[in-house]
């Protein structure tokens, strides 16, 4: 039998309530020749037993709660076989209430059929699924223009109906294959050309459904295997999981996310083989053994060392929402993304969509059903990667009191990779203990040493604020320095660029330099935009004990008017990329040491306050 | 990889979440082609070991060919292995026709061995295409306080990701095969030499397409009488697999009666 040995072809079927999906299956089950005997004349006697006249979609109401209801409450898995290959068909509900069980049904697939009734056109569903399709990822689609008959097969009621849902498709970056026009229940354009719709050129839906080709395992990505377990059932410690892409090989270097330990693939474990394989694939469930007893544990994402994950506490995300309570800023969730759980905190929701007609909603809140863009954050630092890089580990779920609410895909855009905060390149360094200690050098200068990390956007004051300060404090006698883009960008960060991940580097000197100069007796001012909170962190920690964040405040809109440096109106441009506050993040100081609020004091009062909160600090 | 190979991984990997994420759980062994193709999954999982007791809930109306094979290869798999009695017929809802109540009483023997020994959750050989009420279910699906399945408000399962904690009391079914076919676990059978019970091979032109208690279990007509054949026959049948299994055809919800109140 030809194709008996080929993969079923997972597709589902998608569309608004009543448009006749499962009219479509029923049918399409008959004209496949793959009912079960006897199925059809059972469900016609029962029909007539119920006094009701047959229809197709009885043959998918298998369950008595569906025929109650009348509508389709979950999905459900149909098989049959075209004479190139079988099908596994999920036909999902259209209800809006089942949204949750359509997307159950729908991220299974590897295809959609999406059904619009000719009479009604595209209506609210259809634009959700369509959008929905788009969110999970599935990008093979056709569109069946269903119940023809009931529009005497007309080619202009077909061109409209297809030319309104390519248009909202295109919108979301869709493209179907095909645009069928059908009468599922005459059985019309499903297997072959229908008289009725001589005008119609393209293929029925049988050859469209023969044309999806199958999605191909991601064994070309870079290597990710999420940690499921560790296992010591015998003498053997065993690391297991499955490999989501890429390839491996027996003596690999593999590095270990987040807690970046490295080791060698010493085996790879199986059981009932032939031989001990040496190399293993995307789609394998593996375990391997490694050359080092180093500890890792379940979440961790195993790569090569030359092509790891991103590691981040923040991160953008497209989600959809299926909870009954809405998403809200500063709600927490559990996230599971692979094999790894954590809480997370949304920061921000910086747009909300309404999927029916993909218009904006204010964003405040993403209600049940209804998709957006938020901004997550956790205490920890996650491994994971940008789902346009690695769908299967840049996707995850939300739980909220055990049950997923929600869905979503990652997007790094404007954030920076976090991996260098946690790699220690040179472990081979000793701290020298210095002679002269840190009390002598504060007796003699009459104060102590630190740090006053000026944050805010640019146009805030910061470094108006820090050269004035630096001068009153030196007349003062104090041991002053400003670091800032001037002393700093021309030479010692000469290397680095402005993308979030250089940025980021430069934050990391400046801290590392601060730190120095604090320890060397100095008050170091730094007077940088920092816009991440985990950059100004890292400075904290590498300055220790005498760091002041200070927050130079002032709005958006308020530095945007400054505009000192004509900057933003370059950005609002599009000539300056990843501008902070245009097109990159602030993340402001949740509890800075000193708010100095620029856009309410005049700059001496700013500069007072500045000078007082110093004296009370360093002041010996 | 193959089709075979790609179902193989996609179970390994539910069999390793629910050891990773569920304290307590079982291996609800029927005896039949299903249930040990979950237990050689399970050694596959774990590299050669079975890390969960397997629980038989003895109806005593098995065939006597199904009880040496347990016997056997209890043994020879190294399980730990629970046998669990079932109650009287007497116990059952008398309101449900005479199979399905024959039927209902395994599950009220395993309403009895979850309370004896505590288990929390168990994993279950059942396959969406079986049967059109097991075409609904989640890979990992909660049963509330009194057992019920609230089929129609189960939890969204996408992405891989599985409900895999639970508010206490709820007792949790893994289904690792789900997606498999029929055909699917007569081939994995055959490509991993997994033992079978012979009653499935045909005698006398019938063979037991599914394995149940004698009174309610009937032969198919078949001359299928090795794993090719049998295989062969699968390509091209139309008929049902528990065409031979009474309770299910007593009335057009009696299975889905079964399931909600607890049934596998």
């Amino acid at each position: 039998m030809s194709g008996a040995a080929a993969r079923p072809l997972p597709i589902v079927i998608l569309g608004h309530v009543d448009h006749g999906k499962s009219t479509f299956v029923g049918r399409l089950l008959f004209e496949t020749g793959s009912l079960p005997e006897g199925k059809l004349e059972a469900i016609r006697a029962s029909s007539a037993r119920r006094g009701m006249p047959f229809e197709w979609a009885f043959v998918l109401d298998a369950m008595q709660s569906e025929r109650d209801q009348g509508v389709t409450i979950d999905t459900t898995q149909i098989r049959f076989r075209t004479a190139l290959r079988p099908y596994v068909v999920i036909d999902a509900p259209g209800h809006k209430e089942f949204l949750k069980n359509m997307v159950t049904g729908a991220a299974r697939a590897e295809a959609a059929l999406l059904v619009v009734d000719a009479q009604e056109g595209v209506q609210e569903q259809s634009r959700r699924h369509g959008y929905l399709l788009h969110l999970l990822g599935i990008r093979e689609i056709a569109v069946l223009v269903n119940k023809m008959d009931l529009v005497d097969y007309s080619a202009e009621r077909f061109g409209a109906v297809a030319e309104d849902f390519r248009a909202y498709l295109a919108e979301l970056g869709l493209e179907p294959r095909a645009i069928v026009p059908v009468s599922a229940r005459e059985g019309d354009n499903l297997l072959r050309h229908s008289p009725r719709m001589p005008w119609y050129q393209g293929p029925p839906v049988v050859a469209v459904l023969d044309s999806f080709p199958y999605a191909a395992l991601p064994v070309d990505r870079p290597l990710r295997m999420p940690v499921q377990d560790v296992y010591k059932f015998d003498q053997r410690r065993i690391v297991a999981g499955r490999i989501e892409s890429g390839r491996l090989r027996v003596g690999d270097r593999v590095l270990f996310s987040p807690s970046n330990k490295t080791a060698r693939i010493k085996t790879i474990e199986a059981w009932h083989v032939p031989e001990p394989p040496s190399e293993a694939v995307a789609g394998q469930s593996i375990g391997v053994t490694l050359d080092q007893p180093i500890f890792v544990e379940r979440g961790e994402i195993m790569s090569h060392e030359s092509d790891p994950p991103l590691l981040t506490n923040v991160f953008k995300a497209r989600v959809f929402w299926l909870g009954e309570r809405p998403l809200t800023i500063g709600s927490t969730y559990k996230l599971k993304l692979a094999t790894s759980e954590a809480t997370v905190t949304v920061e921000a929701i910086e747009k909300a969509i309404d999927t029916a007609e993909l218009k904006p909603l204010p964003p405040e809140r993403i209600e049940r059903n209804g998709a957006g863009e938020i901004v997550l954050r956790s205490k920890r630092l996650l491994a994971l990667d940008e789902f346009r890089a690695n769908p299967r580990t840049g996707r995850f779920v939300l739980v909220e009191d055990y049950v997923p609410v929600g869905g979503g895909i990652v997007s790094m855009e404007g954030y920076p990779d976090q991996r260098q905060l946690v790699t220690v390149r040179a472990s081979n360094i000793s701290a020298v203990g210095h002679a002269v200690s840190r009390a002598a050098r504060a007796a003699r200068n009459g104060h102590k040493g630190g740090v006053l990390w000026f944050t805010g956007l640019s146009g805030a004051g910061k470094s108006t604020l820090a050269l004035a300060l630096e001068r009153e404090l030196f007349a003062k006698g104090y041991q002053v320095y400003v670091l800032d883009g001037d002393n700093i960008r021309g030479g010692l960060c000469r290397d680095l660029g402005f993308s979030p991940e250089d940025r980021a580097e430069n934050i990391r000197r400046v801290g590392e330099v601060a730190a120095l100069f604090a320890d060397a007796g100095f008050i170091a001012i730094s007077s940088f935009i920092s816009p991440y909170r985990s950059d100004r962190q890292r400075a904290r920690e590498a300055a220790g004990e005498n760091f002041h964040e200070i927050y130079i405040k002032a709005d958006l809109a308020v530095c945007e008017k400054r505009d000192p440096k004509g900057l933003y109106k370059r950005a609002r441009k599009g000539e300056i990329k990843d501008f902070t506050g245009i097109s990159a993040p602030y993340e402001a100081p949740e509890n800075p040491e000193l708010v100095v609020p620029t856009d309410e004091l005049g700059l001496e009062d700013c500069l007072a306050l500045l000078l007082r909160y110093v004296e009370e600090h360093f002041r010996l | 990889m193959d089709h075979l190979d790609a179902l193989e991984a996609e179970s390994i990997y539910i069999l390793r979440e629910a050891k990773a994420k569920l304290d307590k759980l079982a291996i609800l062994w029927s005896l039949g082609k299903d249930s040990n193709v979950v237990i050689w999954l399970c050694k596959k999982a774990f590299f050669g070991h079975v890390p969960f007791p397997v629980l038989h809930v003895d109806t005593g109306k098995k065939f006597p060919e199904m009880y040496a094979f347990r016997d056997r290869y209890a043994k020879e798999w190294g399980l730990t292995f629970i046998r669990q009695e079932c109650p009287p017929l007497e116990a059952t809802d008398p309101g449900l026709p005479p199979a399905a109540r024959a039927a209902a009483r395994k599950t009220l023997g395993l309403k009895a061995a979850l309370e004896k020994y505590g288990f929390e959750g168990l994993i279950l050989g059942i396959r969406r295409d079986e049967e059109a009420i097991r075409a609904k279910e989640r890979i990992f699906s909660p049963r509330d306080e009194s057992g019920q399945w609230q089929l129609k408000d189960q939890p969204p399962e996408f992405w891989d990701q599985y409900m895999t904690s639970f508010p206490r009391g709820t007792h949790v079914r893994v289904h690792p095969i789900l997606n498999w076919t029929e055909l699917d676990v007569w081939k994995y059978t055959r490509r991993e030499g997994i033992p079978v019970i012979e009653l499935y091979f045909a005698k006398d032109g019938k063979r037991y397409r599914s394995l149940g208690d004698r009174d309610i279990t009937f032969p198919v007509p078949s001359t299928a009488d090795t794993l090719d054949a049998i295989i062969a026959e699968l390509e091209t049948t139309t008929i049902p697999e528990r065409a031979g299994r009474a309770m299910d055809h007593e009335a057009e919800d009696s299975f889905e009666r079964l399931r909600r109140a607890g049934y596998m």
